[in-house]
């Protein structure tokens, strides 16, 4: 076959066919900073026209795009300006018609999702920002696909624990607030250690203001084609498995550069970056935890599955950047259990913990993610956590989120159930002892150090 | 535009001339073929010019999957380009 052979051909198609590998998304940032308006009706009105407009093409072009290739594209998505910038100007205290402008730009669109209700506040707060990030619970509650996200420490920065504070509390009531839905609104909410600005994986995803004015950012998946991959090796040293990873990598990133590439060659928009991040579904055979269960680990979570982790998340990142000319984002390998099989698996038998969770999150990219937890648990445990995890990303310079879920009326042994990408979570354990007087201090901890690394 | 033509299923008699009296009713040239049984699952790969063809790239899909349901086999047609981005740099 001229230039490329049946077997690459064969591959190729067993990859879409039967290992699940997916463009997970096309994510189209756009920057509303020119929507900003004294007048809120105005504004709304603005920024729904503005989305609908620049983004009218997009779930056609996606779906153009999947058929001209034969792979499936599972999300069309949109990120937007963090409102509370856009919001600002405008003369009220009640945000929720943003949240529901947002929303209603999704539907006429057709999307699977919209990020962006967000605040950047790892300094200080604003007033807008205040507003903002009291309304998210009843923003969530209220619309279908608008999903949040609040910056609340960077390395720069440090870590703004007024805001870690109000995490908690805001978290602990998006859970009441949508506890016949399973504690849904936690689902569409996350808190960042140094957000990045081209992320385009729900539910952090915005368009930063030091983007242009619209960008296209594509985030491709494919646990399953690693682990299928990785069987070929088995027994053979880790030069050998970092190496099969890194070959597969390349080959699903090269994918979704073509993809970023034709899609901003037919939208008309600057493509951005690739997302190289392995993101799970629950399908079977789509798991990250298989991939680290398969290089020797008798259940994701036991010893060494940290250093395993570690060897994947590197390798990805290896393959992947030789195979795009742009790569950002959140870029590694996801870790949310609801969403993994195998972390479902490992965490409903007690082989994964949260503090094992914890300690994966150093060498992975994101955090904490769609963990569900006791419902009872005080607001303060959950700002703590946050804390924890915040410090991860600051003292390390990386991004790390926490996408927490206290599943209302729920304890350890029950599970909530979302459905499709967003999966099933076993409710986990969380200690018991209080970190009250810790989180009511406030104030800043400070930005660490940057030599004498340790 | 040259595209992928896959077909992947149980073996049986008239997957070729099907496939092919379709592409030759619609203008589609076989570029390139190659053919094999490995017990009893037959798979076909060719490589197709699709330029002189008056029906949409998306039609052309839809009736050659259709036409796979009715034999109980796969049958795929992608770009080109999807291929020879995952194999070579």
């Amino acid at each position: 076959m001229i230039n490329i052979n049946t077997k690459e051909i064969t591959e190729t198609i067993k990859m879409i066919r039967d290992q699940h590998l997916d463009i997970r998304t096309i994510t189209m940032g756009i920057s509303l900073l020119d929507c900003a308006d004294e007048n809120p009706e105005a504004a709304c009105r603005k920024i729904y026209d503005k989305i609908t407009k620049t983004a009218e093409n997009l779930v056609p072009v996606g779906e153009e795009i999947g058929r001209r290739y034969g792979i499936p594209i599972i999300n069309k998505r949109i990120s937007v300006t963090p409102i509370s910038l856009v919001a600002a100007a405008s003369k009220t205290d009640d945000y929720i018609p943003f949240a529901k402008t947002l929303d209603r730009a999704a539907k006429t669109l057709g999307i699977n999702f919209i990020g962006g209700y967000s605040a950047l506040v790892y300094k200080g707060y604003t007033e807008s920002d205040r507003k903002l990030i009291a309304s998210i619970p009843e923003a969530l509650s209220t619309t279908d696909y608008v999903c949040s996200s609040v910056g609340v420490a960077t390395t720069k920065a440090g870590i703004n624990m007024d805001a870690v504070k109000e995490m908690g509390e805001i978290i602990k009531k998006m859970s009441d607030m949508s506890k016949d839905n399973d504690s849904l609104g936690c689902a569409k909410f996350v808190v960042f250690a140094n957000p990045v600005e081209d992320n385009p994986f729900m539910a952090g995803a915005f368009h930063g203001v030091g983007e242009g004015s619209s960008v296209i950012n594509v985030g491709v998946s494919g646990p399953g084609v690693v682990k299928r991959a990785l069987e070929q090796v088995r027994g053979e040293d880790f030069g050998a498995v970092a190496e099969t990873i890194k070959n597969t990598a390349f080959k699903i990133t090269r994918m979704g550069q073509l993809v970023a590439r034709e899609a901003s060659k037919m939208l008309g928009v600057p493509y951005g970056i690739v997302d190289l991040s392995l993101a799970p579904t629950p399908e079977i055979g789509d798991s990250v935890a298989y991939i680290l269960e398969e290089m020797g680990l008798e259940k994701c979570g036991c010893h060494g599955t940290t250093a395993a982790l570690a060897l994947l998340n590197d390798a990805v990142k290896k393959g992947g950047v030789m195979a795009s000319s742009y790569v950002g984002g959140l870029s590694g390998a996801f870790i949310p259990v609801s969403e993994d099989a195998g972390m479902i698996s490992a965490a409903r038998s007690g082989a994964l913990t949260l503090d094992k969770l914890e300690a994966m999150t150093c060498v992975c990219s994101v955090g904490l993610d769609m963990i569900a937890i006791p419902g009872d648990t005080p607001a303060s445990t959950i700002s703590a956590i946050i804390a924890d995890e915040m410090a991860i990303g600051v003292i390390n310079q990386k991004t790390t989120a926490v996408r927490i879920i206290p599943a209302a009326g729920k304890n350890v042994g029950d599970k909530l159930e979302f459905g499709g990408l967003l999966g099933e979570a076993p409710v986990m354990r969380v200690h018991h002892h209080s970190a009250e007087d810790f989180i009511n201090r406030g104030g800043r901890i400070p930005a660490p150090i940057h030599s004498l690394r340790n | 535009m040259n595209a992928i033509l896959s077909v992947m299923g149980i073996d049986q008699k008239g997957i070729i001339a099907k496939v092919s009296g379709f592409l030759y009713e619609n203008d589609i040239n076989i570029l390139d073929i190659n053919q094999t049984i490995v017990r009893n699952i037959f798979t076909m790969v060719m490589m197709v010019d699709l330029s002189a063809s008056k029906l949409e790239f998306g039609e052309i899909a839809d009736r050659l999957n259709k036409m796979g349901d009715e034999m109980g086999v796969e049958i795929r047609i992608q770009h080109e380009d999807i291929f020879k981005s995952m194999h070579r740099i």
